[in-house]
């Protein structure tokens, strides 16, 4: 008999066109779906949380000028009332402070940290990264050992910590989200830099004599920043809820200044009489982060960054 | 294997001559791109002890028939005609009714012995989990029948296979336990979805002859689905050829080999290696590929690629029609082979130089021998 | 098999040197004089001081210091408590009980309604209940722990009144009680890990169900949860075992809110009290602890994959 692969001769191994579909007859006609139309649904979605996220941000930049209550002068005969009272859109709190102004001001600490901290992060782990998958060596296995090791704490654990240790201003605190972050960046964008490394107009621009930083920050830069920045959205809204814990626990940025945390933690003693005071907080962190998840997811399918090879 | 279920299973039989009969089968799968008709219209019969071959090239529809006749496949196809297995149809069965067919009465060898059996599971679970869900027998009872079971597989220490796990097997092994879980509750028909497709060669011929003498021992119908036609040719009773999702030659295998009608067919043979030829002689494979199965052409669906092509067989599609004095021999052909009308047409595309190929015509005859 | 594991035993090792090491660094975070912010501000002397600095070794040089701390440590000598001269370790050994307690009963209960679950959407995805499933875990991801602490106890105990809103009563002295207490905070903990949880079994059941071999078990005639929870379960499992191994740190964080909240006296409530009360050498000692418990933890979860994969345990991967 002739060689084992003639067996099957050219055209009859020929793709099969019918395809025996290879599945169980249960539930797994997923596959061939219909994503034209989830795309569509997404679309409505996808613009009310950029609407959303864009309201949030227009507050947090104007919050000083628009017409509202001062944010921190108590007023204890009009407190805890209802959302729709007079001169109070969303009531008051256990102080009788406006809830709206609160939260318009609150949410600068949330933005502030939550922007300013994945951007340092970013920035940070971005150079980390290229420069560690663009040399290799020793540099790299130390830090990547130390990013083993800065991940074998818990992040809300390492967080309260050095926050117990260092102190608590916005710098500090937005410092150490930035610190704490940097490890997820570095990693992406060392993985990215790997496979960029090796295709033909790095390896031509390293062989033509050009110098490192060019080669880093003109060829493989262009190729890391998005998925980097893809993920960055995903992290605003962690970062997000993780300053929400700690300012609920009273360890961010220091009374009086509002903090969404810390009107949820305020609105708790009154869960029982003014139920509102915890939740029209609640509600506004829960839409910002479901957004920010939401604009993330749909970018980061958009541009097709896959979490696999990090 | 135990006598008992042996007898049983045979007893229960012998009133139907014939095990299956199907009538005009069709499997439609709804895609997005339309209705892909991967069986289209399928007629045959199969009696119990019997072994019937049917071979096509992928994408012939082979395989989806033979699930189609399990109804092994997933929820949304669309399958029409009937399929009378021992006088019950299994279309219009429920699931739960079909669980006690499936595995019982029906059995399956799948093509890939490295994917179809569980990669986590050792091997004596697999075996007698179907023995202890369909004949209730006890735990022990069902080790005694595995052990049996493998034995008469040609499986060596069998014993010692049960506490093995998939991988510590050859793939050859790994075939053979698969027909042992497919033997295990005495089904009266197997299904054997190219069995030895991912095989070496050198087990081939091993894992056909043992199907083989257990279809024969057991009495079972058998039916063989395989792209090459030398597998099927001194192992069955009768032939099927498929294409495009349709029977195009249906013969005892005998009469197939001596009297091709269909010009698939014999494109077919000629695509089959031989003895004779020299080691280096190129094989002759058939030009183009089958149509799509979404957008069938209007007439004769090998059509575009069949040296005897005339006028008529863009136009018309042939009917399934018996030679004349041989009602068993069935093609689908206007310009057959071998007859006179074929030759004229094969002469005219000749001189028409659309011919880029020469057939052999001693290649029919030889594979039988 | 053993050799693998022990093989990653010097890997482990040195993450353990190194995470010892950052959390000892900790203390020289303080800006200023550690001992003066250990001390407090209140009528302190020089010899005070001068004792302090001795007592905490703070005249040495650090890699003495750091090691006769770490000698401590090893042995179970985490320091003393400053408020209450409490040993640390003391204090973790009273607290650990209910903190363990609740992270199990969250992980069991999130496996116990995640492999159903999970699977179940696989078998039928795309039909309702999978919808259903991916919209509610999509907008669960978005609500922080608190908030849906908060949430539970407006339900349960204001609105309801079926669970006490907080306090703990030990499993040695009520059951009952005890799991009352321990009901919701493990349900807060829970419902997060169920929706990360499912998301992963979900699509590696949906892969697991398109092999040939649950075709094959299928065609055995074996009934559905048969072929789902004998034959696609277990290969579907790995994923998911690295998720729950990596997210016991949510778990462990998520303890930390739970037990502020609730008002448990477990580790995480110890952490954020001691921070409370600036009882530095507490936070140091139960850094260290929930850190290095945690490296250990997720070291025994990767040794399970061995156990789990046949094709691993004999060393044919």
């Amino acid at each position: 008999m002739a060689a084992p692969e003639t067996l099957t001769t050219g055209s009859l191994a020929a793709p099969d066109p019918a395809g025996v579909p290879n599945e169980a007859e249960d539930g797994l006609e997923n596959v061939a779906g219909s994503p034209r139309k989830r795309r569509k649904k997404r679309g409505v979605i996808f613009w009310l949380s950029v609407f959303w996220l864009l309201t949030i941000l227009f507050c947090a930049i104007t919050a000083s000028w628009l017409p509202l209550p001062d944010e921190i002068q108590a007023d204890v005969a009009g407190k805890l009332q209802r959302p729709g009272a007079e001169g109070h859109l969303l009531g008051t709190d256990g102080l009788g402070r406006d809830i709206l102004a609160r939260l318009v001001h609150g949410s600068r600490v949330s933005i502030i940290i939550g922007f300013a901290s994945v951007g340092m992060g970013i920035t940070a782990g971005c150079v980390l990264g290229m420069v560690v998958g663009y040399f290799r060596g020793w540099l790299e296995r130390f830090v990547l050992f130390y990013i083993d090791v800065q991940l074998a704490y818990p992040f809300l654990v390492v967080l309260l910590a050095l926050i117990a240790f260092v102190g608590q201003s916005l710098l500090i605190i937005t410092m150490v989200f930035a610190l704490l972050s940097i490890p997820l960046y570095t990693r992406v964008a060392r993985a990215n830099t790997l496979s960029v490394s090796q295709r033909e107009y790095v390896m031509a621009a390293r062989a033509l004599g050009a110098k490192p930083a060019r080669v880093i920050f003109r060829e493989i830069l262009p190729n890391v920043a998005l998925p980097v920045l893809a993920f960055g959205l995903l992290a605003v809204g962690s970062i997000i809820v993780a300053e929400g814990t700690l300012s609920y626990l009273g360890l961010s940025v220091p009374q009086p200044t509002p903090t969404w945390g810390s009107m949820i933690a305020e609105g708790r003693r009154y869960l029982q009489d003014a139920p509102h005071v915890a939740a029209v907080p609640s509600l506004v962190m829960c839409l910002t982060v479901l957004s920010l998840t939401f604009v993330g997811d749909s970018l980061r399918a958009l541009f097709d960054v896959r979490e696999s090879g990090i | 294997m135990s006598e008992s279920l042996l007898e049983r299973s045979s007893a229960r039989s012998s009133e139907h001559e014939q095990l299956l009969q199907v009538q005009d089968l069709k499997t439609y799968f709804p895609t997005p791109r339309g209705l892909v008709k991967a069986v289209d219209g399928v007629s045959f019969e199969l009696e119990r002890g019997k072994t019937l071959g049917i071979v096509g090239e992928s994408g012939s529809g082979k395989s989806v028939l033979s699930r189609s006749i399990m109804r092994l496949l997933p929820r949304k196809t669309e399958l029409h005609g009937q399929v009378m297995f021992d006088g019950r149809d299994l279309t219009n069965m429920k699931q739960a009714e079909l669980r006690d067919v499936w595995g019982a009465e029906i059995a399956m060898v799948f093509q890939d012995p490295m994917t179809s059996l569980n990669p986590v599971m050792r091997i004596g679970p697999q075996i007698t989990e179907s023995i202890r869900h369909h004949l209730g027998v006890n735990k022990a009872e069902a080790r005694e029948t595995a052990i049996a079971l493998l034995t008469s597989v040609g499986i060596p220490e069998p014993i010692r296979r049960l506490k093995e796990y998939p991988h510590q097997l050859s793939g050859g092994m790994r075939q053979r336990v698969t027909i042992a879980i497919a033997l295990a509750c005495g089904p009266r028909l197997l299904i054997a979805d190219e069995p030895t497709t991912a095989l070496d060669v050198t087990v081939q011929a091993q894992i056909l002859d043992l199907l083989k003498v257990q279809q024969s021992e057991r009495f079972m119908g058998m039916i063989l689905v395989t792209h090459d036609l030398g597998v099927v040719a001194g192992r069955t009773d009768d032939i099927a050829v498929m294409y495009a999702g349709k029977i195009v030659e249906q013969a005892p295998t005998d009469e197939l080999f001596a009297d091709v009608k269909m010009p698939y067919t014999e494109a077919l043979l000629q695509s089959i290696p031989r003895l004779s030829n020299h080691s280096h002689t190129r094989l002759q494979s058939i030009k183009g590929r089958p149509p799509d199965l979404v957008n069938l052409p209007k007439g004769c669906r090998f059509a575009a690629r069949c040296p005897y092509v005339q006028d008529k067989c863009l136009a018309e599609e042939p009917p399934l029609i018996p030679i004349t004095g041989k009602p068993d021999h069935l093609y689908r052909c206007w310009f057959p082979v071998g007859t006179a009308a074929g030759e004229a047409a094969l002469e005219s595309n000749r001189a028409a130089g659309k011919i880029d190929h020469e057939i052999d015509p001693a290649a029919a005859g030889e594979i039988i021998a | 098999m053993a050799r693998q594991i022990l093989g990653r035993i010097p890997q482990l090792i040195l993450t353990l040197l190194a995470v010892s090491f950052l959390t000892f660094m900790l203390l020289s975070l303080i800006p200023g004089d550690p001992v003066l912010s250990i001390l407090g501000t209140d009528n302190i002397t020089e010899e005070m001081i001068q004792q302090k600095r001795e007592e905490l070794g703070l005249n040495d040089p650090l890699p003495v210091r750091y090691a006769s701390w770490l000698g401590d440590a090893v042995r179970g000598d985490f320091g003393r408590s400053q408020r209450t001269q409490q040993p640390v370790m003391d204090a973790i050994k009273e607290r650990l009980p209910v903190t363990v307690e609740i992270g199990l009963l969250a992980l069991t209960g999130a496996l116990l309604i995640t492999i159903p679950l999970g699977s179940y959407t696989a078998f039928r995805a795309n039909g309702i209940a999978d919808r259903v499933t991916t919209t509610v875990s999509f907008a669960l991801r978005s609500v922080p722990g608190f908030v849906l602490a908060l949430l539970m106890i407006y339900i349960f105990a204001v609105w309801l009144r079926l669970l006490p809103a907080t306090g703990w009563t030990r499993l040695t002295v009520d059951p009952v009680r005890n799991l009352r207490s321990a009901l919701m905070p493990a349900l807060v903990l829970g419902l997060a890990e169920v929706t990360a949880y499912t998301r992963v079994l979900r699509s590696d059941m949906i892969a697991t169900l398109q092999q040939d071999f649950i075709i094959m078990a299928k065609a055995k005639g074996l009934p559905n949860w048969r072929i789902l929870f004998k034959h696609a379960l277990r290969p579907s499992m790995f994923s998911l075992m690295t998720v729950v191994g990596l997210n016991i740190a949510a778990l462990v964080g998520g303890a930390l809110i739970v037990e502020t909240i609730f008002a448990l006296p477990g580790i995480g409530r110890l952490l954020v009290d001691s921070i409370y009360q600036r009882d530095l050498v507490m936070v140091q000692g139960v850094v260290l602890f929930i850190a290095s418990s945690y490296v250990i933890v997720n070291f025994l979860v990767d040794t399970l994959y061995t156990v789990l994969d046949p094709r691993i345990r004999h060393g044919r991967a």
